[in-house]
């Protein structure tokens, strides 16, 4: 018999019952609530006078609507009634179920993707999910993670488990090791721009290669968040010693001998070498070069040293309807040098990319610089109030706005501009968040997805420049 | 939940591909803590000029002419036909939400993102999967007349056009009876407590540190 794969023996170790119609019962350790697609299932259960099955085993945190500017006055301080309303409602569910959460005040509260992992309240071998797509990042941990609906949501709340269909095992192995100045978020980009945004649909994908294990724990996070913008759902990477140094002394993490027990658990959670996979894709590391999204899916991505597309150049009739609709809605020219796109605002943040390594890698190319004058605004937004503290530690935050870029309170922000930030009509944004969708900044906002380091040499030079050649200069 | 057995409803084509989560309900109306009222602001940037806001009153709202649940010929349509990896994005809820507030009882495409299908079954709104070549001769067909309508039998798991085509798709078995018969899919897992009960007091002798 061929070997697992570690989305096989995640699954294997979390059915708690085949259903005779091929469906599974999949047992949920971790639930992470967020005030967005929580209130319809707190609404649900109260209906049907139910109870929290685990109420130990979720953790909750308002992120989507928060202000990122001054927050004294907490929830009452949040302008818009809407917004507030539902970050007051999370509170008041978390209190009337007794689940933990980190309120609006609370130093631990951030964006629900940067929580978990910072917390230890992620683990390898856990199943993970949230009512928010990017809960893939934890798959970075090894550890069985997806988004799921607000129904879904309710029945974790009541059962503890989900109904669910084994996906397919998908393999995307990065082999060699990137250049200087490529992150994961250009890995993965990469990745997207190679098998699309339908190109993981129905499956699980493992990152793996050389280039996966030569990444930081927040470079991996990263590649997982965005398996989703490829389609899938899962996105997982192997256990190793990078992940448990990472883990270890983390406030969730287990302690004294039950570190040691779980520790010695941890190292089966990696794909047997003789595993068999559906599907593989292998990309050559040294051949990435720093991306950039010039349209309005992930996929529409090239090295930041190309032209735009020319329509009249694809003979798909889908395809070209898609890139000149794209071009439209971006204001772009066909053949038009991506370095040439010129930026009215540059968001740094997200659960793509908002953690102390992203913050230290876009804070080392600003360092002494300026933002450009023609640039409208530059936002800094930390993943969360923890990472927020560390970069003051660690004096980032007066080498951003010594540079010019604002720094902010953490949040999902601009991200998707659920909050006050937002870009305006027909405004370019280099943004290190996930998606580029039409109108996901803001209304007919364009957005253009790149790494921190990138977004931040974007800032200074006030149009896309190769942040490799930038440092240089 | 609310049940889907079979209808005949008109249908809607909606030409583009990759359609995601934002342009069917962008994200200013996921701030509300309802289930319902989503529908006015269904595939709002698309559907209006201007920038919706919650709780807008949408009647005097500028209408984009050239979008298809605008044309008077799809109004009151049930069925949305729809081009690949339809719903693909953000794991909203609201998406199905907003469609099925708006009428929509069906959605078909060639395929769909993962999320958003699964989705779809919890709020009784059937999503179909038809191959390539099927949607393509759907699309032609209700361009050309008007008032085209589908029957659609969960129970069959068959389309059938005005013309008499018979397409047949596929459903998964529990998902379908869930639908027969408006089933309330906690209720069906909660019939499994003890097996949940059990399989936590193996877990938690197996690896205590996640019940810590
Ligand atoms: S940062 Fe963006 S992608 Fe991440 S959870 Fe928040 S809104 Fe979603």
């Amino acid at each position: 018999m061929a070997g697992k794969t570690l989305y096989d023996k995640l699954w294997d170790a979390h059915e708690v019952k085949r259903r005779a119609d091929g469906s599974s019962l999949i047992y949920i350790d971790r639930q992470l609530l967020h005030e967005v697609t929580s209130p319809q299932a707190f609404e649900g259960l109260r209906l049907a006078g139910r109870a929290p099955w685990r109420i130990d085993a979720n953790l909750a945190t308002p992120d989507h609507n928060v202000p990122t500017t001054d927050r004294k006055e907490g929830v009452a301080g949040i302008e818009d009634p809407v917004s507030r309303i539902q970050v007051q409602t999370l509170d008041e569910n978390c209190e009337e179920f007794g689940i933990t959460e980190f309120k609006m005040l609370d130093q631990r509260q951030g964006i629900v993707h940067v929580i978990g992992p910072e917390q230890g309240a992620t683990l390898p071998g856990m199943t993970v999910v949230c009512g928010d797509s990017h809960t893939s990042t934890h798959g970075a941990f090894g550890a069985l993670a997806h988004g799921i609906g607000t129904s879904e949501v309710e029945h974790v709340l009541a059962t503890q488990t989900l109904v669910q269909k084994k996906m397919k095992n998908m393999l995307v192995k990065v082999n060699g090791s990137v250049g200087p100045g490529i992150t994961g978020k250009d890995i993965v980009l990469a990745v997207i721009g190679r098998i699309g945004t339908a190109g993981g649909n129905g499956c699980a994908i493992e990152f793996a290669g050389q280039a996966i294990e030569e990444l930081s724990m927040e470079g991996r996070m990263t590649v997982c968040n965005m398996a989703i913008e490829a389609g899938a759902r899962v996105g997982v990477i192997g256990v190793d010693q990078t992940t448990i140094d990472y883990v270890k002394g983390r406030p969730y993490a287990p302690k004294g001998d039950l570190w040691d027990k779980a520790v010695a658990a941890w190292q089966d959670l990696k794909s047997d070498p003789d595993a068999h996979f559906d599907k593989v894709v292998e990309i050559n590391a040294a051949d990435i070069a720093p991306q950039v999204t010039w349209g309005t899916s992930p996929e529409m991505v090239l090295p930041v040293h190309e032209t735009v597309p020319n329509p009249e150049r694809i003979d798909d009739a889908v395809k070209k309807e898609g890139v000149e609709r794209a071009l439209q809605y971006m204001g772009l020219k066909a053949d038009m040098p991506i370095s040439e796109i010129k930026l009215d605002r540059v968001f740094i943040g997200s659960c793509t990319n908002s953690r102390i390594e992203d913050l230290r890698q876009a804070a080392q190319v600003v360092k002494g610089r300026k933002v450009a004058a023609s640039l409208k605004q530059a936002l800094v937004v930390p993943g969360s109030g923890l990472v927020k503290a560390q970069a003051e530690q660690e004096g980032l935050d007066k080498v951003f706005t010594d540079a010019g870029l604002e720094w902010r309170e953490p949040g999902c922000s601009m991200c998707l501009a659920m909050n006050a930030d937002k870009l305006g009509q027909g405004e370019h944004c280099a943004s290190t968040s996930n998606r580029n969708f039409e109108g996901r900044q803001g209304f007919g906002g364009r957005t253009h997805l790149v790494s921190p380091a990138m977004a931040a040499a974007a800032a200074v030079a006030g149009h896309f420049v190769d942040v490799r050649e930038f440092v240089k200069s | 939940m609310k049940q889907f057995t079979s209808m005949n409803g008109l249908v809607a084509p909606l030409d583009r591909a990759n359609v995601d989560t934002d342009m069917i309900i962008p994200k200013q109306f996921l701030k509300s803590i309802k289930r319902t009222g989503f529908g006015k602001n269904l595939f709002d940037e698309l559907r209006y000029m201007d920038e919706g806001q919650p709780d807008q009153d949408c009647d005097n709202r500028p209408l984009n002419p050239d979008f298809v649940l605008n044309q008077a010929r799809y109004q009151g349509a049930s069925v949305l036909l729809a081009r690949q990896n339809f719903g693909c994005g953000s794991s909203r809820e609201h998406a199905p939400w907003a469609l099925d507030d708006f009428g929509f009882r069906s959605v078909i495409a060639p395929s769909f993102a993962d999320i958003f299908f699964n989705n779809c079954f919890k709020n009784g709104l059937l999503p179909i999967v038809l191959t390539e070549s099927e949607v393509d001769q759907l699309f032609s067909e209700v361009e050309a007349s008007e008032g085209y309508a589908l029957a659609i039998d969960l129970e069959q798991q068959t389309v059938t056009t005005p013309g008499g085509d018979v397409f047949t798709f596929e459903v998964d078995a529990f998902r379908k009876h869930c639908l027969l018969n408006g089933l309330d899919d906690i209720g069906v897992t909660l019939e499994d407590a003890d097996a949940i009960r059990s399989y936590e007091e193996e877990r938690r002798k197996a690896a205590p540190w996640l019940f810590a």
